[in-house]
This record gives structure tokens, sequence and C-alpha cells, in this order.
């Protein structure tokens, strides 16, 4: 499963291109607070959040997150896009709850390995 | 547009050579925040130290430098890489850090809602820097700031 097909999946827009689109992705973690994002998330994980602030690709990069999504319609901040770019983090976006997408990211990681 | 470059340059870690660098980080700035911890990751990285390492090291200096940000005026990191170890060290000016043992506590937080509106103030920051360095050190003295210190062994 990469960031290509997981956009295809579940109709997701790509709000910053960047980083490794085929870059596999091993697991996620859903989580709003940085600080137990920083602890439990590991690398290769898609991280789901409704964080829009610049400082979310701090976390992922120093993660070597493959890349995050964004719920609930939440768009990033521009300075995040900007950052993203520099950082090489992808970002999307999605309509569903963190709750929704969770489950779609959990059945889709689960099926196609 | 922000800029938000690397302060790295190249790097030659010889085992003989202790490497030192020290990083400026700015209070209440939250624009530039993480461009220390990304910058000292990216350093560890080309060194070629083991992956495990690097995360450990990431994690810490992170929370450290997210905590001058959000609670001081104003703080150096500095990083120092020898045979054995990585050594963090985050020195700040500020108000210091009254009760440790209470903010040592997971869960316990003075940050405002600002600070919070962006995903900061969980209570965890420094139990992170406890569970992931080696050896851990901190002091502070009220009205002065706080002196932390994170050793992390290279094996
Ligand atoms: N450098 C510092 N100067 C002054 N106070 C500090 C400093 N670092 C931490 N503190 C105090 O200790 C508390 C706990 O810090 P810790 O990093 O564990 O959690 P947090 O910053 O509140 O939230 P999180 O790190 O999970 O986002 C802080 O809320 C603050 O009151
Ligand atoms: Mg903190």
């Amino acid at each position: 499963m990469n960031i290509e097909t997981i956009i295809k999946e579940l109709n997701l827009k790509l709000r910053s291109a960047t980083g490794d689109l085929k870059k596999n992705i091993s697991g996620g973690y859903t989580g709003d607070l940085l600080s137990d994002v920083m602890a439990n998330s590991h690398e290769g994980d898609i991280w789901i959040t409704r964080q829009v602030h610049q400082n979310i690709v701090a976390v992922a990069s120093l993660k070597d997150h493959a890349g995050i999504i964004l719920i609930n319609s939440c768009e990033p901040a521009k300075d995040t896009l900007e950052r993203a770019a520099q950082e090489n983090i992808p970002i999307m976006v999605s309509d569903l709850s963190a709750f929704e997408l969770s489950g779609k990211v959990y059945d889709l990681l689960a099926k196609k390995d | 547009m922000v800029v938000w470059k690397k302060l790295i340059t190249p790097v030659d870690a010889t085992d003989k050579t202790p490497y030192q660098r020290s990083f400026y980080v700015e209070g209440g700035n939250f624009t530039y925040a993480g461009i220390v911890s990304t910058s000292i990751k990216s350093i560890l990285k080309q060194m070629g130290l083991p992956a495990d390492v690097v995360r450990k090291a990431a994690i810490v200096s992170y929370e450290s430098e997210i905590n001058i940000v959000s609670y001081a005026k104003k703080g150096v990191i500095k990083l120092t890489v020898d045979s054995q170890t990585i050594q963090i060290e985050a020195i700040d000016e500020g108000p210091g850090i009254p009760n440790i043992d209470l903010a040592m506590q997971e869960g316990y937080s003075t940050a405002d809602q600002k600070i919070r509106e962006m995903g900061f103030g969980a209570g965890m920051g420094l139990c992170n820097i406890k569970n992931y360095s080696d050896t851990f050190n901190i002091s502070s003295e009220i009205g002065k700031g706080a002196f932390l210190k994170m050793i992390i062994d290279r094996h």
C-alpha cells in the first residue's frame, strides 16, 4: 500500500504532492496531541490528524511518516504546505471523520500488503 | 514565504574528534519550532548513526526545543557527538520549573490555550525525554531558566 493507492481508494485530495508517493505505508497512527504522536507513532506510518498548523510537518519529518491525512475536510495552513514542500511530506485531505478514516485505512492496510 | 532551510552543512564524524554544534532557539516563535531538532536529526543521519539512535535523539531534541519555544524567553540546544554517546543539552533563559517532580508527571501541563490549539500541552514532553534518553538530568533555577541534559548511547 502506498500513498498513490490510498488516495485513489479513499478519494483523498492531495494538497502537497511532495515526497515519495510510491513509498510503502507500513502502518498508521491517529492523534492530535503532538507529544503523543512523537512517542507512539512509527516510521512509515500514515498520520491521521485534525491539526493543520505547520508544526505537524516537523513531527512527520522527525518520525519519518509516509504522509499526513487531515480529517473532516480540514485544509492545511499555507505555511504548512510550504514547510511540507521543503521537508518532502505528502499532505492529503479527507472529508471523513478520524474514526471513519482510521477504520478504512486500517482495513486497506490489513487487506493489501 | 517562510524560509525553512536546514541549518546543516555536511559533517564528517570521525571517532576521534567530538562533533559539537549549538543552535539558538527563540521563545514564543512557533514559526521555526522544530527546525533545530530537524537539523539535529539530519546531522546524525549523515553521520551514519543507527536508525534507533537517531530516532531517540530526534524525540528528545524535539520535546526540549518545543518546551523552550513554549515556556522560555530564549535558549540554546547543544549537540555533542563523541565515539560513545550523543549528548543533547537544552539550556534556556525563562521562568524555570518551580516543581520538577510535578512537571515530570505525565499529563501535567501549564500550556495556555494558544499552545494547546496547536496540539501541544498533553503534558507528555518531559516523559518522552526521560523515556527516550539513556541518561537524563533536569535542573532549574526559578526566575532564571531550565537546564536539561540528555545522553543517548551509540551502542
Ligand atoms: N523549559 C521550561 N521552562 C519552564 N517551564 C517548563 C519548561 N519545560 C517544561 N516546563 C513546564 O513543565 C510542564 C510539563 O512539560 P511537558 O513538556 O512534559 O508537557 P507540556 O509541554 O505541557 O505538553 P507536551 O510536551 O505534551 O506538548 C509544562 O507545562 C511547563 O509548565
Ligand atoms: Mg512539552
